[in-house]
């Protein structure tokens, strides 16, 4: 394998971490709140659809994020609504809201578009285009740095810019931030927000919120950066390896981060079967190679990777006692 | 200090809640002078909690209104009542475990949107408040790392940190050793002199007569009497809770011990960590006597508990009426120890004792849900086991006299008489008893020491174990001493003291020197 190989199976692998990075930061301000949210999967897909259908309609792919984002959004206030106005299960409500965005897409798409519950492929402005970073075409040829600044780090979509800055963001909203110290005291002891005299259901819808927008985000991606246009069941388990990400990651932006990448990896080398053979030196099957990135998720979940503590009120509703 | 010219810090008037057809409070009036220590005593359910959790803005009150310092405030919610000046250290404390003591101060009351200038300007005051007051804490220290006693602290400073003028403590001594409780005791006559109101909830007598200056008695959701404590009695208070005489001492006749039951050499246990728990232990205990084990907790009680009972393994040799029993294998499980004819009430109820979302009678079959009594043929004989129980609650008081209770609405008095009537009632040769009495009320702690004396003069030998020296004086005929998992000391209870036993439990034996 040589290095412009590795360097373009590395592209791909920044490109495909992109949507699980979002979905899983959606997850973790989420679940760190103490909402458990399996529902990460449906809303991404949600989102996908109407980023597609609205960017094709209006021509404007930022008015398509802005429609996946409150597709996105609306199914967050539905979770929130079930799970902590009414105390609900939260893992069924997750899995209802999979199942309402996995049927109400296809069916919203076949009666707009009437091709077989997709939309039209989408052209131009309609799509987030590859951004080039300043200089790299000029700093093209210089030795091994200059492939990996125009190969590697730039040339993708502002949405994986965006995604990549999240990590830091969120990171600073945690950890420096008042709103952080208290959506992480949320998750672990509601009571002790409660008495202190804030509001725990306003925080968790917050929290919820922020899960949303950014599920909202890692949904237009998909249909308007890394494919043109949304086809049926198109997220294909990103939002359940996100949740495993966020497990392996236990919680923390950074390490959602390489936890994303490793997802990302195996991914991009299921799209490079020779590679993987040429390097291996054996015949691996592509079923195989797909598989990979749902095996490892079933490992982590399965708790192979150590122990992962959950925030501890996560999944359960808050009822005030005496 | 005149009561006409100064306003007092609290006063309430008329306060009334129902839960459903619960009436939780009626009719309460209070008034709580600056710079004193209100106790307020009553059985558990006597609606203490409700209406400190009004005060800082929990519930709302059906009816009634609440003065701070004289002028009427209302408190709808929790923000409203620190607004007020007013903290509150609940008997569960509400902190996060994973958190530091000084995130745990700041939660709530940060100063900015930004975290570092105000944890800085905690961490500053926090240094002040405790040099102070004597609440000496590690501020970078996790919440899970640290004692309850220091938790508690935790809780205090960050009362003190919201400009508290008025405390209120929930129940504060139920987790603390008794040395933690007199330093509790030291920090609120500190927080006094600096002219804090503190008010005190529980449900033990000494330390109302300890520590406070007034005294209010609840009972059945209505204030019964409000009293100076100085002109008090615990006899008249206790009367004034449970609304009869109690028995406040043990009335007991002489042990007639017989043979001895239970005989214990060179018992070894090691928990799971490695750490060696108890390091041979040599005990017995004869029919018709109790042999209390006095210690701070955390000295290897529970784990003898748990070694008699089946519950873990360990070395050395145990007889029982002469016989040997398994310390490992398979018959060193607590179903073989049931038939041998031991008996065990188990120290933390909730989580070894009961399933709290199981009904009353469930509960009542555990350990004996192969008696022959409760099946019919391959099934259970519910009825019959119903039947039982209606016995047993009958027997014991266990109130509300409801089978199909789920154990966990029971209050801990009922819960425990639960646990007391299921293995009592089966008659043992001996009965293994942790902490009988804990988080128990008045009125029940009379009827359980009742049951374990009666036990006892039928006859039959007891291992009691309690942190409470109180109990294990007035109940023992022999007191052991437990310190790092060994005996320090055998003491007559008639002849012995609690400074005595004190010594012993700090592990400082007669020569002087520390084990």
């Amino acid at each position: 394998m040589d290095f412009l190989t590795l360097i373009q199976i590395l592209d791909s692998t920044v490109r495909l971490a992109t949507p699980l990075l979002l979905a899983c930061l959606a997850g973790l301000f989420s679940e760190r709140a103490g909402i458990f949210d399996i529902g990460l999967e449906g809303k991404m897909l949600a989102a996908a659809f109407f980023s597609a259908a609205i960017a094709f309609t209006t021509g404007s792919v930022w008015l398509g994020l802005l429609a996946g984002i409150g597709a996105s959004m609306a199914l967050s206030g539905l979770h929130g609504l079930a799970s902590i106005t009414f105390r609900g299960n939260q893992l069924i409500s997750g899995v209802a809201i999979n199942f309402l965005a996995s049927g109400l897409t296809v069916l919203i798409a076949q009666s707009w578009f009437k091709q077989g519950g997709r939309t039209p492929s989408l052209i131009g402005n309609a799509r987030f285009e590859p951004i080039t970073l300043p200089f790299a075409e000029a700093l093209q040829n210089v030795p091994f740095l200059g492939p990996i600044y125009y190969e590697l780090l730039s040339g993708h979509s502002i949405l994986v810019y965006i995604a990549m800055l999240c990590v830091p963001g969120s990171w600073y909203l945690l950890y420096r931030t008042r709103f952080g110290l208290r959506l992480r005291a949320v998750g672990e002891n509601p009571a002790a927000v409660d008495t202190a005299g804030i509001s725990v259901i306003g925080l968790r819808f917050a929290a919820v919120a922020i899960c949303g927008i950014l599920c909202g985000i890692a949904g237009a991606y998909l249909s308007t950066a890394l494919q043109a246009g949304f086809v049926k069941e198109m997220t294909a388990g990103r939002g359940y390896i996100a949740l495993a990400a966020l497990i392996f990651a236990k919680w923390r932006p950074w390490h959602a981060l390489f936890a994303c990448l490793l997802f990302g990896l195996l991914q991009a080398l299921a799209l490079r079967s020779d590679v993987v053979e040429s390097v291996l030196q054996v015949s691996v099957p592509d079923q195989l190679l797909n598989s990979l990135p749902y095996i490892l998720t079933v490992i982590i979940l399965a708790g192979f990777v150590g122990k992962a503590i959950p925030p501890r009120a996560g999944g359960e509703a808050y009822v005030k006692e005496r | 200090m005149s009561a006409d010219t100064i306003a007092p810090a609290i006063e309430l008037k008329g306060i009334s809640k129902a839960f459903g057809p619960v009436q939780a409070n009626k009719d309460i009036s209070i008034r709580v002078m600056p710079g004193t220590i209100h106790g307020i005593i009553g059985e558990n359910g006597a609606g203490k909690s409700t209406l400190m959790s009004i005060l800082y803005g929990f519930y709302k009150a059906d009816k009634g209104e609440i003065f701070i310092s004289g002028t009427k405030t209302e408190i709808p919610d929790s923000q409203a009542a620190i607004r007020a000046g007013i903290g509150m250290v609940f008997q569960h404390f509400k902190l996060v475990e994973n958190f530091t003591v000084l995130e745990n101060v700041v939660l709530g009351a940060e100063d900015g949107p930004l975290l570092k200038p105000s944890l800085a300007k905690a961490r500053k005051q926090l240094v002040a408040l405790s040099e102070e007051y004597e609440l000496n804490v590690d501020p970078d220290a996790l919440i899970e790392d640290i004692g309850v006693g220091m938790q508690q602290r935790v809780e205090i400073l960050k009362a003190l940190y919201r400009k508290a003028d008025i405390l209120i403590l929930d129940e504060p001594t139920g987790v603390l050793t008794p040395s933690e409780a007199d330093h509790l005791f030291r920090i609120l006559r500190g927080l006094k002199d600096e002219g804090k109101t503190i008010i005190l909830i529980t449900h033990k007598l000494r330390e109302i007569m300890d520590v406070t200056d007034t005294v209010s008695v609840m009972r059945r959701g209505e204030m019964t009497a409000t009293v100076k404590t100085s002109e008090t009695s615990p006899p008249q208070l206790a009367e004034l809770m449970v609304g009869r005489k109690v028995l406040l001492e043990v009335d007991k006749t002489a042990a007639k011990p017989g043979a001895n039951v239970l005989e214990v050499t060179d018992l070894k246990v090691t928990d799971a960590m490695g750490v060696q728990r108890l390091k041979g232990i040599n005990l017995t205990v004869r029919a018709g006597e109790v042999l209390g084990i006095a210690g701070v907790a955390g000295n290897g009680q529970s784990q003898l508990l748990e070694v008699l009972g089946g519950m873990c393994t360990g070395t050395g040799s145990i007889l029982v009426n002469g016989e040997p029993i398994d310390l490992s294998g398979k018959n060193s499980d607590a179903r073989t120890r049931r038939k041998r004819g031991i008996a065990h009430v188990p120290e933390d109820r909730q989580r070894e004792g009961l399933i709290m979302d199981f009904y009353a009678w469930e509960n009542v079959a555990f350990g004996y849900q192969d008696d022959p009594a409760y099946s019919k043929g391959l099934l259970m004989d519910n009825a019959a086991l119903r039947a039982d129980t209606e016995a047993k609650i009958e027997r014991f008081d266990v109130r509300p006299a409801n089978p199909w209770l789920n154990a966990k609405n029971f209050s801990g008095g009922n819960q425990q008489k639960i646990v007391v009537a299921r293995e009592i009632e089966r008659n043992p040769d001996l009965l293994l008893i942790g902490q009988p009495t804990r988080g128990v009320d008045i009125g029940a702690i009379e009827f359980i020491h009742k049951q374990i004396i009666a036990l006892r003069d039928a006859g039959k030998a007891i291992l009691l174990v309690s942190v409470e020296l109180d109990e294990i004086m007035s109940l023992s005929d022999r007191i052991a001493v437990m310190f790092d998992g060994q005996i320090m000391g055998e003491r007559d209870p008639s002849t012995t003291n609690e400074k005595e036993l004190g010594l012993l439990m700090a592990g400082v034996t007669e020569t002087g020197a520390a084990a």
